[in-house]
């Protein structure tokens, strides 16, 4: 990515007669191109800043700060580390996902294809609803009913699943302020956006491809995996990944929730861990210059993960390009 | 294999709105039966119904009965997916399934029936490709997508998928109106192939297209825009088109109507 406009284009040697240029054209390619390259500014612009103070915090750090668990940049030598923010940044957002992806694709499902129409109106807009409630307020909800409601489904989990490991829970009768609740509400979090971007984008798949699978006797569940589904498929995958930017992102829910502890376990019922934002809105207000710089490193790491993952994203949805269904 | 439909009293509505109005007739075995029409008057709405795709539209809805040899399927407890096994459908657009590659899209609705065996599918995807003479274009690339194909093999591709099945009636709603003299060529030629193992019945604007290859036709028309469409008469082709008995489809074919 550059800061820089693309060079001006040399004049052909073999044009066809010169087009008139028009003041209306002039002022609006001027504002597109404007915008276009203000996007690139702030985008360096950001970048830069990240980059510069992360570094120069990273330099002066005593620990490894790929592996290193604590946070206490305030320490003489300063030591702090994101392996605890980036585990459990990816693992309550993979919880999330596993959740939300599925629930939002069935509800996409059963307002397009299975609920008379009379219903499927309103399901839509409630789920619009869920979208503006603010992320304060669920952390809110979060830790004063869904924590103390989830205790019971731990100690079932921990009962039950204790011996996959995943759900082994150290201290059974410990709060339910763990990775696993944090997913469970970030699941809810990003079930709109999932659920309504799936939702056009199965809102979109021609008629004409559903009457192919119908036309050959395919039942209703058929028609869905014979000509939605597929049809549908890269625009999910974006959907999914919007919804992941914003589990990966979120802060407030997270810290109301959490109770964080620079401690990493396979356990996701363990009420410890962190997440990257967590870290930073609860570190941000004592720290000092120095503790800032170490928090901006830790949120250029945030950015490069969401880099990867839209990264990946795209590569997925362009291997499959061919079968797109976009040239039909 | 191929089977006689026999309507009676069909009339076919989109929520209150009544489109086509007490249709009867009988179409033979091994036929080819072309509806004509001008445009609105219900010859697509009627072919709909015949194989249940009609109820699919919302409001859609259906009164009357389709006979196929002696089974009605309007029938109660008849199942519109298990008939629409029976009567295969080739609509107006090319729609092959645009993420499935050309072999899939023809072993399609086999899956569906519940074929799984490759040697078995193998097999039904070579006769039904070579059916719909497309075998020799696309036996290098059955694994390439179907939606890479040109629109007149997309369009065959689309006939071999629905006589995979080995469907007793085969429905075509104007198979040839999106594609350029050649394509419409092979498709024809295709038609007169395959009734000799299915009923056949095409919907088509274009009349020489009727004459050419069709053994029986029918004429629909409507009173006026809004009124349901009727069936004016069926017959003959040759006899549709040099003498027909309603002075409205001579008007029609000679082009001196709408």
């Amino acid at each position: 990515m550059t800061t820089t406009a693309p060079p001006p284009t040399k004049p052909e040697p073999h044009r066809a007669a010169k087009t008139v240029s028009r003041p209306g054209d002039r002022i609006f390619a001027g504002l597109a191109r404007g915008s276009g390259i203000l996007l690139l500014v702030v985008m360096a612009a950001i970048a830069l800043f990240l980059t510069v103070r992360a570094v120069s915090a990273i330099s002066k750090d005593h620990g490894n700060f790929l592996t290193t668990f604590e946070w206490t940049p305030s320490l003489n030598p300063p030591v702090f580390g994101i392996a605890v923010l980036a585990y459990g940044t990816v693992v309550s957002s993979i919880i999330a996902m596993a959740i939300a992806v599925p629930i939002a694709i069935g509800i996409a499902l059963f307002i397009t294809h299975y609920a008379p129409r009379r219903l499927g109106g309103p399901i839509a807009y409630v789920i619009d609803l869920l979208a503006a409630v603010p992320s304060i307020v669920y952390g809110l909800w979060g830790a004063l009913f869904l924590v103390p409601h989830l205790r019971g489904v731990n100690l079932w989990l921990n009962d039950y699943f204790g011996w996959t490991y995943i759900f082994h829970k150290e201290d059974p009768n410990s709060a339910a302020r763990s990775l696993f609740t944090v997913g469970i509400l970030l699941a809810i979090m990003i079930l709109p956006i999932i659920t309504n971007v799936s939702r056009e984008v199965i809102n979109q798949v021609p008629k004409m491809h559903e009457e192919a699978a119908l036309a050959l006797g395919a039942t209703r569940w058929e028609v869905i995996r014979l000509s939605v589904l597929p049809f549908a498929r890269s625009g999910i995958i974006s959907a999914s990944m919007l919804g992941l930017g914003r589990a990966l992102g979120e802060t407030m829910a997270v810290a109301t929730v959490l109770s964080a502890s620079p401690q990493l376990s396979g356990h996701i019922l363990d009420p410890l861990g962190g997440t990257f934002s967590q870290n930073i809105v609860a570190k941000f207000g004592e720290a000092d210059e120095f503790g800032r710089d170490a928090l901006i490193a830790s949120g250029l790491v945030l950015f490069l993960i969401t880099l990867l993952v839209n990264g990946a994203a795209r590569i997925i949805i362009q291997r499959r390009k061919e079968y797109s269904g976009a040239n039909a | 294999m191929a089977k006689r439909i026999d309507i009676s009293g069909l009339s076919a509505y989109y929520s209150a709105f009544k489109a086509i109005d007490d249709i009867s007739m009988t179409i033979e075995p091994g036929s080819v039966t072309a509806f004509i029409g001008p445009s609105g008057c219900g010859k697509s709405t009627f072919l709909r119904t015949l194989n249940r795709m009609h109820e699919v539209t919302p409001g859609g809805r259906v009164e009357g009965k389709v006979m196929l040899d002696d089974e009605n399927l309007y029938g109660s407890g008849v199942d519109p997916v298990t008939v629409r096994r029976t009567v295969g459908m080739v609509f107006q657009r090319p729609n092959p399934f645009p993420t499935m590659s050309i072999y899939d899209n023809v072993a399609a609705g086999l899956k569906l029936n519940g074929i799984r065996k490759k040697s078995e599918l193998d097999g039904i995807v070579e006769r039904s490709l070579k059916g719909a003479n497309l075998w020799n274009e696309v036996k290098d690339r059955l694994n390439k997508p179907g939606s890479g194909l040109s629109g007149g093999q997309q369009q065959r591709l689309c006939i071999a998928r629905a006589i995979a099945v080995e469907p007793q009636v085969l429905l075509m709603d104007e198979p040839c109106s999106a594609l350029d003299p050649i394509s419409t060529l092979a498709i024809e030629d295709l038609i007169g192939e395959l009734k000799t193992r299915f009923t056949i019945v095409i919907v088509t604007h274009n009349m020489q297209q009727a004459a050419r290859v069709s053994d029986r036709t029918a004429f629909f028309n409507l009173s006026a825009v809004g009124q349901p469409g009727k069936l004016i008469e069926i017959d003959d082709t040759e006899r549709i088109f040099s003498n027909p008995s309603v002075q409205a489809t001579e008007d029609y074919i000679s082009g001196r109507f709408g």
